[in-house]
């Protein structure tokens, strides 16, 4: 047996995520997936107020905050039957695409980047020739020639004074970091503006929903902020905000993911970290005011074996969770669960001796959903693909001419590549399209200043929020007896993706991608990282789970 | 009088310059703190500026601004551990992106951490190199920060970190066991979060029951950075933990969100939003009646307000639910209705015709806490507020 190498803590993402591989011959030949944390949302929502579910579950997560809040709303809403007026629909949107520029912008540049680009390459970098490779990619924010040398000497002064802080103890000087020296100093430029421009999206989430992380301004049939969408100043801060993310999108993060990618085309090409090539969205951002699942900004469908030619419709009673390889218990755990009928019951069965997983057994507080009994990938690539797939022509045209800057024909997309290109062009794609929204909202607040609809809460109901996170499919179920909630599950985007196997032994969508993935140093298992991150991996998320 | 107090601040600012010579002689005076402001940008100039809101925040007078940017530059070689336990990460995503100002970020973000998984770039066995190394290298001269609560039931098993899987429980008591101080951060650390919520499944509980310590609380979900910072410098200023109610740093948590809320001049008047959206809404009236838990919460978030004071959950219409009080998620909810009668006797009744009554409740409960109120601090441990474990194994 190879040896298992153990990588947790995983940094750079949010929670407690471990990942055990086995190397052979400079390959992955065995991934394990486990989630270490259990917190029991769904029990601690059992038997309370309907309309506080949005509030606990947002605590689920703390880096795409205000998603849990929305799917969660959104079950009660589908519960109660009550729709929020158009209003309401518009400013969710325009919050939810802030979060999506927002969090792609952090995953791109602050999480992400630092496992393509060797930041100690910068010393060797030169001011003149980083400005000339920035006009020439199109990569001109904050660009002169004066700001990448003030970037390099920052980074001098930095290195000089052996205070690396975070970045101490980076696999720096690994022989897998191929951006060369002037991309790295452009890249690394852009990482500082990041930095502050990924605020603005936060203030906008502010502006519209109290604060962020954590938004606070959306209520079971409606939003809050209605002071502040009728007052044009207010207004104004919003837009002024969307534009400045806009452009920082199209003139760094755009430019700099072509760049990298093209350094990077073997990824591409060789499909490395492709997985089981089976795609899943929920679809969402509702252009309709029924929030009718056909007409959604992104489609919802599924897509099988990387075959884009056919999209299947996505049907709601396929999902199912296993529990095979988790750390619960089921009466049967040769078949997965509705979410519906879902149960939660611990059952911590511990690590071998030596201290790795028991990949035969259970191995994770993370359960095994599926859809159609098929592990599913779900996230930034699930949901370009099946805008891809469907004949959406604005999709269609930002990845045809990322592939073309590229050079790489579409089935590279199911690559590690693919998903960390996905993330971007899907946020060009929101970024290109908030300003409409926007300026249907004002449209619209000129006859109508509605934000909320008002409803009675039924005695008996159920209902689902099927939504988009930025991280992929997210679904809040929920059933309410005597007004209060009677049972509750969730499953997010990360339990989908980084899922244990299931009781057909199918890995799940990250451990099936890391499989064949090179890996130079088990020591050092840069490769792995990258694949792991690509997933943009939200691991409070993955584990929320319980019921009764 | 006016002497008496001339010369205790003169004795002060004696023993806090004595203090931060100190500091530089045992953690060394090139910090590359200006290096990394410049990294990010930032002037010298906007540096002092923001160490004078920074003293004006922790309540020191103006001869305190040189002291603070001092204690600021010296900040990023005290080392820091900073803990995740059971959690959401908006804790640190907080400090990302929420605060004011910028430099309460960086300096949170950067420079002090020896430890921290979000954004440090190692992983695995390389991360926790940097957990042990630090540990080693910094015994008894680390601050531990801890965000999350810790998962006590089925043996800690359901928080199990690191490569040998310890569990939450055994990862504090390890980490803590040699720290200079403790510090827990957000509502979970403080009052164990919404897992503690009822009934507990996980049995978590804050960082000071789980280990029966006394560490400062920053509560809040999440809380301000500024709040955060405040605390870190004035440990580094004074040699001890910041004066506290409850467990919470007096200057951040001095006031209740009623105390300083936007719409108080509604309350006052009677005027309420009693339908999300309805005409009342329209003009900004109080939230009171429709959940509003900002007469009994103690926090800042109206006055430092949101993502560089944008916002606050108030301004945009939502009323406060209590994130900063002990287990607001079952006290304070259903979180859309007015606080329970029970809670606040006649509240109710009182609400729509005066709402008067309650100013004269959160001042005789703050006291007046103002420039010189670090004087009183002096006896904080007298009174039973421990600052930080460390004191109280002295003891």
């Amino acid at each position: 047996m190879a040896k298992r190498t153990i990588i947790d803590p995983i940094t750079r993402i949010e929670g407690h995520l471990r990942i055990e591989v086995e190397v052979n011959g400079g390959k992955v030949t065995e991934a394990l997936s486990s989630g270490t944390l259990f917190r029991g949302f769904e029990i601690i929502v059992k038997n309370r107020d309907p309309r506080d579910a949005g509030l606990f579950t947002q605590r689920i997560c703390g880096v795409c905050t205000h998603v849990h809040y929305d799917a969660s709303i959104r079950a009660v809403e589908n519960a109660v039957k009550v729709l929020p007026p158009r209003n309401a629909r518009l400013v969710r949107n325009l919050i939810k695409g802030a979060q999506y520029i927002q969090d792609h912008i952090i995953h791109f540049y602050i999480l992400h980047g630092l496992d393509w680009v060797d930041v100690t390459k910068v010393l060797q970098a030169d001011p003149g020739k980083t400005h000339d490779l920035a006009m020439a990619v199109g990569s001109t924010y904050n660009a002169g020639k004066a700001r990448f040398s003030a970037v390099k000497q920052r980074v001098e002064n930095l290195v000089k004074s052996g205070q690396l802080g975070p970045f101490a103890n980076g696999y720096w000087g690994h022989p897998e970091y191929k951006v060369p020296p002037e991309a790295v100093l452009l890249i690394v430029s852009h990482y500082l503006d990041a930095l502050e421009v990924q605020r603005l999206g936060g203030q906008i989430m502010a502006i519209l929903g109290g604060k962020e992380p954590h938004t606070q301004g959306l209520v079971v049939g409606g939003v809050t902020c209605v002071r502040d969408i009728l007052d044009p100043k207010r207004l104004g801060e919003v837009i002024f905000r969307f534009k400045k993310l806009k452009e920082f999108v199209e003139t760094a993060y755009i430019p700099d993911l072509l760049l990298a990618g093209k350094v990077y085309r073997d990824y591409g090409l060789k499909n490395i970290g492709a997985g089981h090539k089976n795609y899943l969205s929920y679809g969402d951002f509702p252009l309709s005011d029924d929030f009718d699942r056909k007409n959604m900004f992104f489609p919802a469908g599924v897509i099988l074996n990387g075959n884009l030619s056919k999209v299947i419709p996505f049907d709601p009673d396929k999902i199912s969770e296993h529990v095979k390889h988790s750390w619960y218990k089921y009466p049967d755990e040769n078949k997965g669960l509705h979410p519906k009928d879902g149960i939660t019951e611990p059952n911590y069965t511990g690590l071998n001796p030596d201290g790795t997983c028991k990949e035969k057994e259970k191995y994770s507080w993370v359960k095994a959903p599926r859809y159609d009994d098929k592990p599913m990938e779900v996230g930034p690539l699930a949901r370009v693909l099946v805008a891809y797939a469907s004949g959406n022509k604005e999709i269609q045209e930002l990845v045809n001419g990322a592939l073309k800057a590229v050079d790489l024909p579409p089935s590279a997309l199911f690559s590690t590549l693919g998903r960390t290109a996905a993330r971007g062009l899907e946020t060009l794609y929101i970024a290109n399209n908030v300003e409409k929204w926007f300026g249907e909202l004002i449209t619209n607040l000129k006859n109508n200043d509605e934000t909320f609809t008002p409803y009675d809460l039924p005695k008996e109901a159920y209902g689902y929020g099927l939504i988009e996170a930025p991280r992929g499919a997210l679904g809040h179920w929920v059933s309410i007896k005597n007004h209060k909630i009677e049972h509750y599950q969730c499953i997010v985007p990360s339990t989908w993706n980084f899922s244990p196997k299931d009781a057909k032994e199918q890995r799940g969508a990250c451990e099936q991608a890391l499989i064949g993935s090179p890996c130079h140093s088990s020591e050092k298992p840069l490769e792995v990282l990258r694949t792991v991150h690509s997933f943009d991996p939200c691991l409070a998320c993955a584990i929320h789970v319980a019921r009764r | 009088m006016k002497e008496k107090l001339e010369k205790e601040l003169k004795d002060l600012i004696k023993k806090c310059d004595a203090r931060l010579d100190e500091l530089e002689r045992e953690y060394g005076r090139q910090s590359g703190f200006i290096e990394w402001l410049q990294f990010r940008g930032i002037s010298r100039r906007s540096f002092l500026k923001w160490s004078a809101i920074m003293s004006a925040t922790l309540m020191l007078p103006p001869v305190f601004t040189k002291r603070v940017a001092r204690a600021a530059e010296i900040a990023p070689r005290i080392p820091v551990i900073w803990l995740h336990f059971a959690e959401c990460t908006g804790c640190t995503e907080s400090i990302l992106r929420s605060a004011n100002p910028t430099i309460a970020d960086i300096i949170l973000d950067y420079l002090s951490l020896e430890y921290h998984d979000t954004v440090m770039a190692p992983s695995g066995e390389f991360a926790e190199k940097s957990l042990y190394d630090a540990m080693k290298k910094y015994k008894g001269k680390y601050i531990c920060i801890c965000e999350g609560s810790i998962p006590t039931n089925n043996n800690g098993n359901y928080l199990r970190i690191g490569s040998k899987a310890v569990t939450g429980l055994e990862r504090a008591k390890e980490v803590v066991k040699d720290a200079l101080a403790v510090i827990s951060i957000g509502h979970c650390a403080s009052y164990g979060g919404p897992q503690s919520a009822y009934p507990n499944p996980t049995g978590s509980k804050s960082i000071n029951e789980a280990l029966g310590i006394n560490s400062v609380i920053i509560p809040g979900c999440p809380y301000n950075s500024s709040s955060l910072v405040g605390t870190v410098l004035y440990f580094l200023l004074f040699g001890k933990l910041p004066p506290t109610k409850g467990g919470r740093p007096v200057f951040a948590y001095g006031k209740r969100i009623h105390d300083t809320c936007p719409r108080r001049a509604h309350f006052d008047a009677g005027e309420f939003v009693r339908t999300w959206g309805d005409e009342a809404a329209k003009k900004g009236f109080c939230l009171y009646k429709v959940g509003c838990k900002g007469p009994l919460t103690y926090n800042n978030c109206n006055v430092p307000g949101w993502n560089e004071d944008i916002s606050s959950p108030i301004r945009s219409g939502h009323g406060c639910i209590g994130c900063s009080e002990k287990a607001f998620w079952d006290k304070m909810a259903p979180l859309e209705k007015p606080i329970e009668a029970r809670t606040l006797p006649g509240i109710e009744a009182v609400a729509d015709h005066v709402g008067w009554a309650l100013v004269g409740v959160a001042f005789a409960g703050m006291g007046i806490h103002a420039v010189y109120s670090h004087f009183k601090s002096k006896s904080i441990n007298n009174q039973g507020e421990k600052p930080c474990c460390k004191n109280e194994e002295n003891e």
